[in-house]
């Protein structure tokens, strides 16, 4: 709760510093505003469950280790992001919508009610549309922020449709009534219909195949921190908040579920990963990317084995989101120098800017999920989780997907070392961005030994 | 008043809502006037606050009521930030067709 407090009091905070011409001291405030969140994030970790607004959010372990991973997150995007803000737009609007995103985030992995749900998922969702479209006057921008809006709306009929029926059955909102109710089969064909519903209008929040249509033209229009944005916190927060839901008030309908979920899953990797060769630009090829890890994140959902399958998300979450704000970093810097998104205006970075190659690479090789880094074990304790619970035809799936994964990601690491250099614009990494850079790289490597770390959270 | 309402079955509600439903989907799906997809996207969360007013009186539950209260609320803050994005694009393109959305591809 303390979290959510702090959050939305420093959003409003960062609104009023436009009035009070405070913009200047302004990013300092948010970095340790987001540290005094994760701090007190902390200070209810293994104590009993904080229960608040008639039971309405839970604070538990899981919402306490979710809040963790998305305040880091959010942390290393307002270091990525700053300049850009700062520069082009105004900065105070801006980051007050996206402190205001992380306040829904927040309520999306802890709630245990179905009004929480909703309300955290439109929160997260009506800010991440204004920040889509944000570029006023790039046609791109809009265009993304358009369809973003439009797709979002629809899929919310769909969740609330979901949540209604589940509230017809079992006459609350509240997560363990309806668990209990579930298991008492009134109006099997109501109950299985809500869930069904619920599990689309999640897939199309989490841009699971075939309905992540939207997904690589709004994370293409979009300004490149607002991707990384939707990258990382949203699609962290709606794994998270599909898990929660799915754990608690559905394990008994497993059965049902599951077979639908598992053809969502095969579709999402194969689809995503196969265009995702196909594409010229590395925007839209890191759009893919994400809709691919979608996939595997959902895998942990359909092999659902309790603590051990939040473990998994919670790990490859993390290891995810780390290494995508490290790759839309040197995107971001790379295409604003150069002017250009495509593989080519990587072409000779190797020898140009050595720091910069060293740390595409690490990215490159986590989100291909090669051993020495944090990829590989988020990619490990999934499958493991899924081998756990029987699910070995989906393993087999999943890893010659992971296969195809690593020829477009190889694909950069090519451009950047083996081809050369034809435009010569120098390339320059401002001190802020090398910071997050070398954050980033540093964890995507020590998470990869030291995984326990982030495992014990939960 | 109020004994002609619960003389209606509950069943006539749910085929209603989901009629109701179905027509919104459709008018998002095959209408490629935005603003017309706007008033689709409406009609699914009126047909949803219906079915969540007809189950709230089925179980003599205030909550679900309470739920419709919120569905309005982020109804409106929806359709606000909707038309918002929706003028900034008829800025850029000149209008409000969504077949002019092609300009991101690949």
């Amino acid at each position: 709760m303390i979290t959510l407090i702090i959050l939305s009091a420093l959003g409003i905070l960062t609104l009023f510093a436009q009035v009070l011409r405070f913009r200047r001291g302004l990013f300092p405030v948010i970095l340790v505003g987001l540290a005094a969140a994760f701090f007190f994030t902390s200070a209810n970790y293994n104590t009993n469950p904080q229960v608040w607004f008639s039971s309405m959010l839970h604070f538990d372990n899981f919402a306490i280790a979710f809040s963790r991973s998305l305040i880091v997150i959010a942390f290393l995007w307002f270091m990525m992001a700053r300049n850009y803000f700062l520069q082009e737009t105004s900065a105070t609007d801006h980051f007050a919508l996206v402190l205001f995103s992380m306040v829904g985030a927040v309520s999306m992995v802890s709630y245990n009610n179905l009004t929480m749900l909703f309300l955290g998922i439109e929160i997260l969702s009506i800010s991440v549309y204004v920040l889509a479209a944000s570029d006023k006057a790039n046609a791109f921008s809009s265009e993304a922020g358009f369809k973003y809006f439009l797709m979002g709306s629809f899929a919310t009929g769909f969740l609330l449709f979901g949540i209604t029926l589940i509230y017809g059955v079992s006459g609350s909102f509240d997560l363990t009534v309806i668990h209990n109710s579930m298991g008492a089969h009134h109006e099997p064909v109501m109950a299985l219909t809500g869930v069904l519903l619920l599990m689309v209008g999640l897939a199309f929040k989490a841009s699971l195949a075939p309905f992540h249509f939207w997904a690589p033209d709004v994370y293409d229009g979009a300004p490149t921190p607002v991707t990384a944005y939707m990258a990382t916190v949203v699609k962290t927060a709606a794994f998270a908040a599909f898990f929660r839901l799915f754990y608690i008030c559905f394990p008994d309908m497993v059965a049902q579920w599951s077979g639908v979920l598992w053809w969502l899953v095969v579709l999402t990797l194969f689809i995503s990963n196969i265009t995702a060769v196909r594409q010229t630009s590395v925007k839209r090829m890191l759009a893919y990317s994400s809709i691919a890890h979608a996939g595997y994140l959902a895998m942990a959902i359909v092999s659902m084995n309790g603590d051990a399958s939040a473990r998994a998300i919670l790990y490859y979450t993390l290891t995810y989101s780390v290494s995508t704000i490290s790759a839309f970093t040197v995107l971001y810097i790379v295409s604003r120098s150069k002017g250009r998104e495509d593989f080519g205006a990587f072409e000779g970075l190797g020898k140009t800017n050595p720091f910069l190659s060293f740390v595409l690479v690490v990215a490159m090789l986590s989100l291909a999920g090669i051993p020495p880094t944090a990829g590989f074990f988020g990619k490990y304790y999934v499958f493991f989780n899924a081998l756990q619970t029987h699910n070995t035809g989906l393993v087999i799936i999943a890893v010659l997907a992971a296969l195809i994964g690593v020829y477009y990601y190889f694909k950069v690491i090519i451009a950047v070392y083996f081809k050369p250099e034809q435009s010569h614009i120098p390339v320059t990494v401002g001190g802020l961005h090398q910071t997050v850079l070398f954050i980033t790289t540093l964890l995507t490597l020590l998470l990869g030994i030291f995984p326990d770390v982030i495992l014990q959270w939960i | 008043m109020s004994e002609v309402v619960r003389g209606i079955p509950l069943n006539w509600f749910i085929i209603l809502s989901s009629i109701l439903f179905s027509i919104g989907v459709m008018g998002v799906l095959f209408r490629r006037n935005a603003i017309i997809i706007f008033m689709s996207v409406e009609l699914m969360l009126n047909a949803v606050n219906l079915l969540l007013v007809a189950f709230a009186a089925k179980w003599g539950d205030a909550s679900g009521q309470v739920f419709v209260f919120f569905t309005m609320a982020v109804a409106a803050a929806e359709v606000a930030v909707g038309l918002a994005i929706l003028v900034v694009m008829y800025r850029n393109s000149k209008s409000t067709d969504i077949d002019v959305l092609n300009k991101l591809k690949g």
